[in-house]
């Protein structure tokens, strides 16, 4: 059980609103970035001398770059629509964590500078000279935010927090103050090729175990291929998939699902990492710069095709940006969308009647579905707005017997955040990352108390590491988030291949479970 | 009273020159900022008419305020169709010929100068009440809403309680058209009542009323759903590419 140094809030059968604590979490203070690391994405090492006359600079810069920005900072009413919707202010209580509160950092140091009505009449319009109070203030509630958009779907002009929150870390890192977690973690993508710094070897290392274990477990050769040349099908997936539990049986799953396929894929080392923190940052620069890779990866290994592993903020980088930072993508096959989601791939493969499951090897978990952030409010699967939605439901649907959705509020465009994305899954936000989990595990706790449902599926290696983290603090177990594609994985009926064994010599129980697959597949077949 | 006929002439001038001006400013200024990435919030449309529906949804109806929340729906809405009416209801003074429409909807401007008030009221007591709106409300915002319901009052008194003479006050303004300026009853209230209205009209570009003009250039409301279908990249960071 994990140990907290915080109260951790008590989970209710509805979220509900709590009354405002002003400076609630005023303490939270994430690690600041070093010079190293500041200095390999281009930013100054420590916070420079006329660091407000920076300040202002790029603030003015970025205005006239982002028209979200723009837009946003003036058109605010301050009608209080999104007060109520963002998971840190649920969780902490603190207004500040209000997505208008949050957005005020801001917006009343642009009155201040940018507005005749700031500059004559500060006080009449909330607007602040930037000082070092503020400053802290900016860095404390903009590392408080997931960038997770839920504010923007309540809000009358659609106001997006994360953009305001993008901006604020491109300013602060511009004049040396930045993040550590999300800083050094670029850094390691430039060096090594992906968040974790697993280097080349330790893939192949690890890839190769998978095979072993699967056809183990299985009887059939299925391959986990790396910097193959030729390959059909690059796919670009979060290191943690490499990694650690469950992610790395969602990566088994998607194996299996090529296999099935019967295409040619790889991964590649160059772009070992789907996730693309230079979003988190608002730096433009470095989300190119990682996105990049994947171009080079995909010229490199002359593939025809990039598929997408689970990763929610991965997806809105590679669905909504990838062609304005790496494309265009003509150099790929024409007939497939640039880039593709595994979701999409499987549940294509599954329309066409190509898959064969048995659902009853899920029939020991009862199953929800959490719809990550960035997933369902920037991105789409599939040719229908909302396939996003549907689509990892029918592949649930397809693979097990017993799936129960959450509360209609919570799920959707309305999800709520795991509480660790945007760049705050680092142990020294512990409290924020509690904290706000609570509305999602309220709804979560909801369906396992009505519906008996005892594990949540995810698409996304940080609601996965956020929830194996955070579960334990509530009473629950860390081994209840599940990748949706180890669902697959375990109902996949696979097809051995001419050079795989008929029957498993040292295992009697796989055995079995063999001759039963192949048994189910000819009835499907006749 | 040539001194404050002559003051609110000028006064009109000065107002309708910082309102459009202003506004211009602001749209273009608004329209030529680029919007380098593809941000709709999604569900969103994957056609350009989808779009235009959407956002007339938006303007319309209010619909992301619906779900966000129904009392401040309910009452903004109020305000803002009570408003539109209102201003519909006032182009009697601006125009010559009355157009048919303009004539056909008097009446319901009168309602709709109730619905604004009610509107209005409903919104300022959510700012004296509800703490998190509470916490967010500057002076300004009182200011506006402030305003707002003089302006209506002030309109609504002179409908009901103490009559003005109409015919003047439409002279006064057609005569603006032609800087032909004729004399402006001098009735305190309709005076203030034009105070407030001219006051309205000079913050406008310079406040939070810039939500009208905003709400268009949204990029999470505006924006087509086809990221991989079109290469969408701004004149910036277009640069980028050629380094």
């Amino acid at each position: 059980m994990a140990k907290a140094t915080f109260e951790v809030p008590e989970l209710t059968q509805y979220t509900e609103v709590p009354a405002i604590q002003p400076g609630a979490m005023a303490h939270s203070a994430t690690f600041k970035s070093k010079q190293e690391f500041q200095e390999q994405l281009g930013f100054p090492g420590e916070l420079v001398d006329d660091w407000q006359v920076k300040a202002i600079d790029k603030m003015g810069e970025l205005l006239g770059k982002y028209r979200s920005l723009r837009v946003y900072m003036d058109a605010c009413v301050k009608c209080g629509s999104c007060t109520d919707k963002c998971h840190y202010f649920l969780g902490t209580n603190d207004p500040k964590n209000m997505p208008v509160g949050r957005q005020d950092l801001m917006r009343k140091v642009y009155r201040r500078y940018f507005t005749l009505s700031g500059k004559l009449f500060p006080k009449l319009v909330g607007a602040e000279d930037f000082t070092k109070e503020v400053l802290d203030d900016w860095y404390c509630y903009f590392h408080q935010c997931s960038q997770c958009r839920r504010c923007s779907v309540f809000c009358p002009y659609g106001i997006d927090t994360a953009e305001i929150s993008m901006a604020a870390r491109e300013i602060m890192d511009s004049i040396g103050v930045g993040q550590k977690y999300c800083n050094e973690i670029i850094g390691k993508v430039y060096k090594i090729g992906n968040n974790l710094g697993l280097p080349g070897p330790a893939l192949a290392d690890t890839l190769e175990g998978l095979e072993e274990d699967v056809y183990d477990d299985t009887g059939v050769k299925v391959r986990y291929p790396l910097d193959e040349e030729g390959a059909e099908i690059l796919l670009i997936t979060p290191s943690a998939d490499f990694f650690a539990e469950p992610h790395v049986d969602g990566l088994i799953g998607y194996g299996k699902v090529f296999h099935e396929a019967g295409v040619s894929w790889t991964l590649s080392t160059h772009a070992s990492e789907a996730a693309n923190f230079g979003m988190f940052i608002g730096s433009y620069e470095n989300m190119r710069r990682v996105a990049q890779r994947i171009r080079e990866a995909a010229i490199q290994l002359k593939v025809k095709r990039i598929v997408f592993g689970e990763c929610g903020h991965a997806w809105r980088v590679a669905y909504s940006f990838l062609n304005t930072l790496a494309g265009p993508w003509d150099f790929l096959d024409p007939r497939y969308p640039v880039p593709q989601h595994i979701c999409e791939f499987t549940h294509e493969l599954i329309q066409q009647g190509k898959l064969t499951f048995d659902k009853s090897e899920n029939d020991d978990k009862v199953l929800t579905y959490h719809d990550s952030c960035n997933v369902a409010r920037a991105s789409r699967m599939g040719d229908m707005p909302g396939g996003q939605f549907e689509i990892p439901r029918a592949i649930i649907r397809a693979t097990c017997n017993h799936f129960y959705d959450m509360d209609e509020d919570t799920i959707r465009d309305r999800t709520f955040c795991c509480g660790g994305g945007g760049g705050l899954l680092t142990d020294d936000l512990m409290e924020v990352r509690v904290k706000g989990a609570k509305p999602r595990l309220d709804a979560l706790n909801n369906v396992i108390q009505e519906k008996g449902v005892t594990h949540m599926a995810a698409i996304c290696a940080i609601c996965k590491t956020q929830f194996s983290k955070v579960l334990p603090y509530y009473g629950m177990e860390m081994d209840q988030i599940l990748s949706l594609h180890q669902l697959v994985s375990n109902a996949i009926v696979l097809t051995p291949g001419p050079d795989d064994a008929e029957e498993d010599e040292d295992d009697d129980l796989d055995g079995d479970d063999l001759d039963n697959d192949n048994k189910q597949e000819n009835d499907e077949a006749a | 009273m040539a001194f404050l006929t002559n003051f609110y002439a000028f006064l009109f001038y000065f107002a309708a020159f910082v309102i459009v001006s202003g506004l211009a400013f602001k749209i273009v200024q608004y329209s030529r900022t680029p919007a380098p990435l593809k941000i709709p919030t999604t569900p969103a449309p994957t056609t350009r008419s989808g779009v235009v529906f959407r956002m007339m949804r938006e303007v319309v109806l209010f619909e992301s305020l619906f779900r966000g929340n129904k009392w401040t729906w309910i009452f903004g809405w109020m305000f803002h169709f009570g408003l539109f009416l209102v201003t519909l209801r006032h182009l009697r003074y601006f125009m010559e010929p009355v157009p048919f429409l303009i004539q056909l909807v008097q009446p319901y401007g009168i309602y709709g100068g109730f619905a604004m008030i009610v509107g209005l009221a409903g919104l300022w007591v959510r700012r004296f009440f509800v703490d998190r709106v509470k916490y967010i409300t500057s002076l300004s915002d009182h200011l506006i809403l402030g305003l707002l319901i003089l302006i209506g009052c002030t309109g609504l008194l002179m409908k009901f309680v103490f009559h003005v003479d109409v015919v003047e006050i439409k002279t006064f303004f057609q005569g603006l058209y032609s800087f032909d300026i004729k004399p402006l009853p001098a009735d305190p209230l309709l005076l203030l009542h034009l105070l407030l209205v001219a006051s309205l009209m000079i913050i406008f570009p310079y406040s939070k009323l810039l939500h009208a003009p905003g709400l268009f250039f949204s990029p999470t409301r505006n924006q087509v759903d086809n990221p991989r279908e079109q290469r969408h990249i701004a004149p910036w960071a277009k640069k980028l590419e050629q380094q």
